[in-house]
């Protein structure tokens, strides 16, 4: 087997977005315990790295069309390139996701604080570790954790849905919660786009792994 | 597997099955496969011509295939250069043969139109059958074989004459003298060969002193004259500057709606460009063949991923 230079290009890739997916992982963590903790200061933090994931977005797309171009990769290599240039936009995305929970755990801390929801918790944890586990399957390159991971999207759905119904009765009890009720619902839905973050990642690493673009159909989980 | 059983007929009747009802061929049948264990054709002559064979009997394979190759070898006096190599070549698409040097590509495509045969103790077996007909029965007409199976070399090679006599050459060969004639088919042969608007108004002009890519344009010309039916092309490209390249590229892309074209080539992205079939060889062997998607986006054997990702050492 010969050592292309291009494995070194490859290789640097897959390192920047290792990186990437750290730094993504890290602001959810943080976001989810500024949270909990009704932190402010944690929050604040969490916005002002988020410029440094967008810089590394930007650095990873000028690496990946530079490959392209002076490549021009196949079979495995292009899965590989293509894989990147669509898992990329998903960190960025799962990155703001957690910028705007902080936002709204900001406002949140201006109010005198509701009841606890105990279904949030749950849902950030689960989209948490669903993002943890897509990016471990894209390291592993395992299909089989990716599909698994896909099938425990609606999981993630169901929680979302009850911690609404549940905030709405706050809401029904007493119109003063509605405001932050409303803020809550939102993060709800945050966590929930980013589990679909990490399920649209773990859709790609199947195509990486095997080929086959598994997006929108139905049993993509199951592996049909 | 129905479409591999093979089925005995008059080779008169048409080959192959209407586009709808293609079937994808197993490039290399297994032993369980019928088709590998075909009687009376696996007790070929080492000559190459069977003496059981009835020369008005062939195999029909239901597929839409222009060329059809089963268990073919080849051999330069004792080296078998060529092993068992099985394919179904479509009509009217471009079908690219890759693989590292040496590999048995450029073999492979002589075989098609028995080029190879000027080669002293050299030798084939197995068949390779052109709408039915097998191309190395004894009584093949080899000139009526190439001039249905045009052939296009690496270097081009205009006769020393003028670009009109070059098209017109085998024509006459031929015997046709009718100047009206001569001229339509002319006009015609450059125009497909995308050379017409460049030459018209120096036709008696010197073909050696077009440029490197027309030269190998007016080849083409030359070799649709005569109105083949497939063109072969042994690396058309390989000895031109990007922008011929990418003329003769276009060029192929639009050949395939009238010609069936076999192309060895040793660029991968020109592979990747025209063809709509691509055969991976290797050592003599055919080890992958697929459509061409597949074979760059996808491939099945790891030999294949390896070639195509340009990871061979």
């Amino acid at each position: 087997m010969m050592l292309r230079h291009f494995d070194k290009d490859i290789e640097e890739l897959n390192h920047l977005l290792l990186r990437m997916g750290a730094m993504v992982e890290d602001a959810m963590a943080r976001s989810i315990r500024a949270l909990l903790e009704r932190d402010t200061t944690l929050a604040n933090e969490v916005i002002a790295r988020d410029d440094e994931i967008d810089r590394m977005e930007i650095v990873i797309d000028q690496k990946t069309i530079e490959l392209i171009a002076k490549m021009q990769p196949t079979a495995g290599d292009l899965r590989f390139v293509a894989t990147i240039m669509k898992i990329t936009p998903e960190l960025e995305r799962i990155a703001d996701l957690a910028q705007d929970v902080c936002e709204r755990v900001i406002e949140l801390n201006r109010e005198p604080m509701l009841k606890p929801v105990s279904d949030l918790p749950r849902l950030a944890h689960d989209a948490q570790a669903m993002v943890r586990q897509a990016l471990d399957s894209f390291v592993r390159g395992d299909a089989a954790l990716a599909r698994k991971v896909i099938a425990e999207d609606d999981n993630v759905d169901a929680l979302t849905e009850s911690s609404f119904r549940n905030l709405l009765t706050y809401m029904l009890e007493d119109a003063r919660n509605i405001s932050s009720a409303i803020r809550l619902t939102f993060i709800g839905k945050y966590f929930e786009r980013m589990a679909d973050g990490a399920t649209n990642i773990c859709e790609m690493v199947v195509y990486l792994v095997e080929g086959k673009m598994i997006k929108h159909t139905a049993h993509a989980a199951a592996g049909e | 597997m129905t479409a591999t059983v093979p089925e005995l007929t008059c080779h008169s009747e048409p080959a192959g099955a209407p586009e709808g009802q293609r079937t994808a061929r197993n490039p290399r049948p297994s032993a369980a496969d019928p088709a590998s264990s075909r009687g009376f054709l696996s007790a070929l002559h080492p000559s190459g011509v069977s003496p059981l064979r009835n020369d008005r009997v062939v195999e029909k394979t239901m597929t839409d295939s222009k060329i059809s190759v089963r268990d073919f070898d080849f051999f330069y006096g004792p080296a078998k250069v060529l092993h068992g190599i099985s394919l179904e070549i479509p009509a009217q698409k471009v079908t690219a043969l890759i693989g590292p040097s040496g590999c048995g590509k450029s073999t492979f495509i002589r075989s098609i139109n028995r080029m190879n045969d000027i080669i002293p103790e050299a030798r084939a077996s197995g068949t390779i059958t052109i709408d039915g007909r097998d191309v190395y029965r004894s009584d093949t007409d080899v000139v009526e074989l190439r001039r249905k199976v045009g052939m296009v070399f690496q270097k081009s090679n205009p006769f020393p004459k003028s670009i009109y006599d070059n098209v017109a050459y085998g024509l006459r060969i031929g015997g046709m003298r009718n100047k009206r004639q001569l001229d339509e088919i002319i006009e015609r042969s450059l125009t497909r060969a995308a050379l017409w608007h460049e030459v018209k108004d120096r036709l008696h002009a010197s073909a050696l002193a077009l440029s490197g890519g027309q030269q190998q344009r007016l080849c083409i010309a030359r070799a649709l004259a005569v109105d083949p039916e497939i063109v072969l092309m042994d690396e058309p490209a390989s000895a031109l500057d990007p922008i011929a390249t990418s003329k003769i590229e276009e060029l192929i892309y639009e050949l395939k709606d009238n010609y069936t074209i076999v192309i060895v080539t040793h660029n991968m992205q020109q592979a990747a460009r025209v063809s709509d079939r691509t055969a991976f060889f290797m050592l003599g062997r055919l080890i992958e063949y697929a459509d061409t998607n597949a074979i760059f986006m996808n491939p099945k054997e790891k030999m294949t991923e390896d070639y195509v990702t340009g990871r061979f050492g």
